[in-house]
């Protein structure tokens, strides 16, 4: 668990899943610590999947969105899939606006489990 | 959509041009608009155009490494008209209408995706984007508030 400013996230390894959970505020203050955390634990761990977990996320913009391309970018260069999970609707707006959905290949579905978040999200890469 | 009317409250302040201050614009913004009683959409959208205006003065207007001032101003009007102002005396923008493109940028890291004014005009009624080499930018952005 790490927390540095109104971010904190961590990550679990399990079968070459790698999960990083964010939470807090996504903006281009915090991207950058998101960034260089995660793509720490992806050159470490080499996971052959990657989730972002997003539930946690009150605050995005788009430099939300050029860090979810970015980690797409890294995922691909070590062969891992990615996805995301726990986007809240205005998230998935979000998303939707960007065309990072179509870009990247997103399928965006309903998420069972909880009301207040509503999709779980693959990237097929 | 220019106002003939008075804003029945204004408020305006300046900033570091450093990269913390785009969360503190966001709350400045927020409690501004409180006593209006904003739906908790129209308050996310405002808070992020702001953030994607400010974080862009920032990040291009100033740019890594260089001292500046964030000029943050907004207006309510009696129809509830929300307008806001975000200025920086950076580096200015050549081609505005090729700025404005959705997915373009001139940032080389990877790191942004070029959808800063996209968010802004679809998370408000109107953008204006003033700009001249050299000089700076203002964003204007309008808003009704139901
Ligand atoms: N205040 C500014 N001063 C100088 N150039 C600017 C300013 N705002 C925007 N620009 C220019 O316009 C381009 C597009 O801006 P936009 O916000 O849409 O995308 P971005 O900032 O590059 O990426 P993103 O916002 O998705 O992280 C920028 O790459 C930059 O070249
Ligand atoms: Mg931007």
């Amino acid at each position: 668990m790490l927390t540095r400013d109104h971010v904190s996230f961590d990550l679990e390894n399990g079968e070459g899943i790698l999960t990083a959970r964010l939470s807090g505020e996504i903006d281009h203050h915090t991207a950058r610590i998101f960034r260089e955390e995660i793509d720490r634990a992806l050159l470490r761990e080499t996971p052959r999947a990657l989730t972002l977990d997003f539930s946690g996320v009150g605050f995005m913009d788009s430099s939300g969105i050029g860090l979810i391309v970015g980690r797409l970018e890294m995922a691909r260069e070590i062969g891992a899939t990615l996805t995301l999970s726990g986007l809240s609707q205005r998230l998935c707006r979000l998303l939707e606006l960007s065309g990072v959905d179509r870009l990247c290949g997103i399928v965006i579905s309903k998420s069972t489990e909880r009301e207040d978040l509503f999709h779980e999200t693959e990237i097929r890469t | 959509m220019r106002r003939k009317s008075e804003p029945k409250n204004h408020m305006s302040c300046e900033l570091r041009a450093v990269s913390v201050n785009e969360s503190v614009c966001r709350a400045i913004i927020g409690v501004f608009l409180a006593p209006e009683n904003p739906t908790a959409t129209e308050l996310a959208d405002i808070k992020c155009a702001v953030s994607e205006a400010v974080t862009n003065a920032i990040v291009h207007g100033y740019g890594a490494g260089n001292e500046g001032i964030v000029y943050l101003g907004a207006e309510i009007y009696p129809d509830r008209t929300v307008r806001i102002t975000v200025r920086d005396k950076g580096k200015g923008i050549e081609d505005i209408a090729l700025a404005r493109r959705p997915l373009y940028t001139t940032d080389t890291s990877g790191e942004r995706s070029g959808m800063g004014f996209s968010v802004m005009e679809s998370f408000t009624d109107r953008l204006r984007v003033l700009s001249r080499p050299g000089a700076g930018t203002r964003i204007t952005m309008y808003k009704r508030l139901s």
